[in-house]
């Protein structure tokens, strides 16, 4: 079977090709895309669990920890007279060993004071270490050959035969279906194992069928994109996935879907260009997905996150100049009639009155205009605008609210609140106001707006 | 039984020096829970050499350690970025940067394949059975190239351990009072994270990145189940790594015999013997160890004391 990339080798991809590899009209190309989406979505799936435990990296010392098993399997293949390349022998003792590796992990962690990532650390060293051990072994074994079983370490993505899809289909499956059915189980594992033990689920034996479920798809997935660029189909979809949402069973979908398109553009990709190996390109894919995700998932991304904090930021800073303001002409209040009046202010007045820089004040005043909350006179002197003198009333009588309401029900000293009432001022909802304003109603004055002058009983008497 | 020579002893003189280099940085790493960073520096490490090499053109270069080493150093520092910007668990975004990394390193050396042959299963296994053959004279001593390499290496670990050691073991245990103390906490994380880095790619070359990844993480474990004294952790951990070497290389002679091979994998075996005492520490240790804990679960249920056999 003569594989796309060999085809591709001398005369380069032209559009026709491309074609051909996207509409899956290869046959080879056909098996080797579908197999590896099918991976990534399973993958996808699992490794959301994975990542919501904090245990991504047992992946990675699960897939090294088959490398015995293989070669185990090998030998005792070649010593019963095979010729020791039994697939579904080699994929069975790979995933003993996985299994083996993956009760010890832990093990030590439950018995030792050692950490998860050293309890990993361990058992991928050394059970690696004694697959390369007994593989040189098995290289040397005059019966069999055991070229070949490096595939597992580096996959061998462009020369997958049917019987490999198959498998690959048959387990995503299995795996599927399996986080499908045991959903609240994995999810309650997945947030608090405490409280899941505490409520009488048997917290271990979940522990091991989803590890025994990663385990799977390492096994599957060591054939299709290799042992060490596996791990990366069961971190970065996952990781990838939780910036776009809160919510564990959309997450699920997203990392599947993430990781199917990773399969699907990568193996493309690779099929298109000579000499681009597939696992690689699939995990570049996937890189390059997580860091579109990164930058621009809304739920947790770098972008939206960026422009949260900036959005508060600039909050807290008209809030801050605006009672500045608003202080300054309290100062000035008309001695008898007690009314504050919008009076102008001078700028370098605002600046003693709270520690700013000249250039943060600068730039609180720009933002200011901008925001129709101050008018400049002129290059010294500013006057709240009309919207702005409201504004300006409303922030520091919310201040003051809270301030009172740190005095009265939280016993904390009057000379101490200023401060606490500035970190907590700037996220109080309407709501909390109209509680604090009820709760407060009998100490504080209602807002120092002058009593009309006329009567306002009559209908119709406001325009 | 076995027939040891010289270049015998030149191999295990080689994987001592390499697994002790590893074993003081190790204990750092895993006080700081950070144990797979070796892990994944050594996997990420790969287009630095790929690239060092393309430029240079030459296998056992200066420049191709730096350029690894760079790699290895940016390895942490892109960790420490996606899991510091984008709020990633930090096992997951070590397991993003390094599969990445490694693919990158894999898809320059398929395309340069022509002009290369630098064999990733060179990377992963080394060569520890040949480095007594490449040497170079040292005050008219011929000593294997490999062996002066790792020497240096560990000379310079245990100066920085020495020197630094009240820093960085306040960083490893609480590193916000090392900051307010006036350590610098960042600095002695990049520190270890370079030392890491140093060390891991001069052990490359010569013995692999097996024994590598083991030698960070098992001897230090093995250490830190016998004491709970950071000094005493890290000679600890220098005498089970530097057994782990000599028992590792004797086990590749002897233990394939018996099946009727002839040697295997010095540095595969070296990693499983490092497993092994890990082993006997986790059931012997004498406080912390399975047995006696066996023991002491026996003695507060009340029950008559008896000699617990293995």
């Amino acid at each position: 079977m003569t594989t796309v990339l060999t085809q591709l080798a001398g005369e380069g991809a032209s559009l026709a090709d491309a074609l051909r590899v996207l509409l899956l009209e290869d046959y080879n190309t056909r098996l080797v895309v579908l197999s590896t989406a099918m991976l990534g979505l399973a993958s996808g799936f699992i490794g959301s669990f994975l990542l919501l435990r904090e245990r991504s990296l047992m992946g990675d010392a699960l897939s090294h920890a088959t490398l015995p098993g293989i070669g185990i399997a090998f030998m005792l293949m070649v010593v019963a007279g095979g010729s020791g390349k039994n697939l579904p022998l080699l994929l069975a003792g790979a995933a003993i060993f996985g299994v083996l590796g993956v009760g010890l992990v832990l093990a030590i962690r439950e018995t030792t004071r050692l950490k998860d990532d050293a309890a990993m650390g361990i058992v991928l060293s050394v059970f690696f270490g004694a697959g390369v051990a007994i593989l040189g072994m098995a290289q040397a074994m005059p019966e069999g050959s055991a070229a070949g079983l490096e595939s597992f370490i580096y996959g061998k993505t462009a020369s997958m035969v049917l019987a490999d899809f198959t498998l690959i289909a048959v387990v995503a499956i299995i795996v599927l279906i399996a986080c499908l059915l045991m959903l609240k189980e994995f999810t309650l594992l997945a947030f608090d194992e405490g409280y899941a033990a505490a409520q009488g689920w048997p917290v271990r034996t979940l522990d091991m069928l989803m590890l025994a479920l990663v385990a799977a798809v390492t096994v599957i997935g060591l054939q299709a994109v290799g042992l060490i660029l596996v791990i990366a189909l069961l971190i970065t979809p996952a990781a990838a996935a939780r910036f776009w949402t809160h919510d564990l069973r959309r997450m699920l979908l997203i990392a599947g879907f993430i990781g199917a398109a990773s399969g699907w553009i990568g193996a493309s990709l690779s099929a298109l260009a000579p000499r681009m190996p597939a696992g690689a390109v699939i995990v570049l894919v996937a890189a390059g997905l997580f860091a579109l995700s990164m930058a621009f998932g809304p739920a947790r991304g770098v972008l939206i996150r960026g422009l949260r904090h900036l959005h508060v930021k600039r909050k807290i800073g008209r809030q801050h100049l605006l009672r500045a303001a608003y202080e300054l002409l309290e100062s000035r209040r008309h001695p008898e009639t007690e009314l504050v009046h919008n009076t102008p202010i001078a700028v370098a007045e605002l600046q003693t009155y709270r520690s700013w820089s000249p250039s943060e004040l600068r730039r609180l005043l720009r933002t200011a205009l901008w925001e129709d909350h101050v008018d400049q006179l002129d290059p010294r002197t500013i006057r709240l605008s009309e919207s702005g003198f409201g504004e300006a009333a409303r922030i520091t009588r919310n201040h003051r609210l809270w301030e009172l309401f740190l005095i009265h029900y939280a016993d904390i000293a009057p000379s101490h609140v200023d401060r606490d009432a500035d970190m907590v001022e700037h996220v109080l909802g309407p709501d909390i106001v109209r509680q604090l304003e009820s709760n407060l109603d009998g100490p504080i004055q209602p807002l120092a707006v002058p009593p009309s002058p006329h009567d306002l009983s009559a209908a119709g008497a406001t325009p | 039984m076995i027939e040891w020579m010289p270049l015998d002893t030149w191999i295990v003189v080689v994987g001592a020096l390499c697994a002790m280099a590893c074993a003081l940085p190790g204990c750092f790493l895993l006080l700081r829970q950070m144990s797979m960073m070796g892990d994944a520096i050594s996997h990420a490490v790969l287009p630095g050499l790929a690239v060092a090499f393309l430029v240079s053109g030459s296998r056992s270069s200066f420049g191709m350690f730096v350029g690894a080493a760079i790699v290895g150093v940016l390895t942490a520092l892109f960790t420490q970025w996606v899991s510091r910007f984008g709020q990633v668990d930090r096992g997951a975004s070590m397991g993003v940067v390094f599969t990445t990394l490694f693919a990158i390193g894999l898809l320059i050396l398929v395309q340069a394949a022509d002009k290369v042959d630098l064999d990733p299963g060179c990377v992963l296994y080394g060569a520890i059975e040949f480095t007594p053959l490449d040497t170079v004279a040292i005050f008219g001593f011929d000593i294997p190239r490999a062996a002066a390499v790792l020497a240096s290496v560990l000379v310079i670990n245990l100066a920085v351990v020495l020197l630094l050691f009240k820093e960085l073991r306040l960083s490893a245990f609480d590193p916000e009072l090392a900051t307010t103390v006036g350590v610098n906490a960042t600095a002695m994380h990049y520190l270890l994270m370079t030392l890491t880095a140093i060390t891991t790619v001069a052990s490359f070359e010569a013995v692999g990145s097996i024994i590598v990844i083991a030698m960070l993480i098992v001897p230090p474990a093995t250490a830190f189940l016998l004491t709970r004294s950071l000094p005493a952790m890290l000679i600890i951990s220098l005498i089970t790594a530097a057994v782990s070497a000599w028992l590792g290389h004797v086990m590749a002679l002897t233990v394939p015999t018996w099946f009727g091979f002839e040697g295997t994998s010095t540095a595969g075996m070296m990693a499983l013997a490092a497993g092994l005492l890990f082993l006997a520490a986790w059931v012997l240790a004498p406080s912390d160890g399975l047995l006696s804990r066996l023991r002491q679960n026996h003695r507060s249920l009340r029950t008559p004391d008896f000699p617990t056999t293995g």
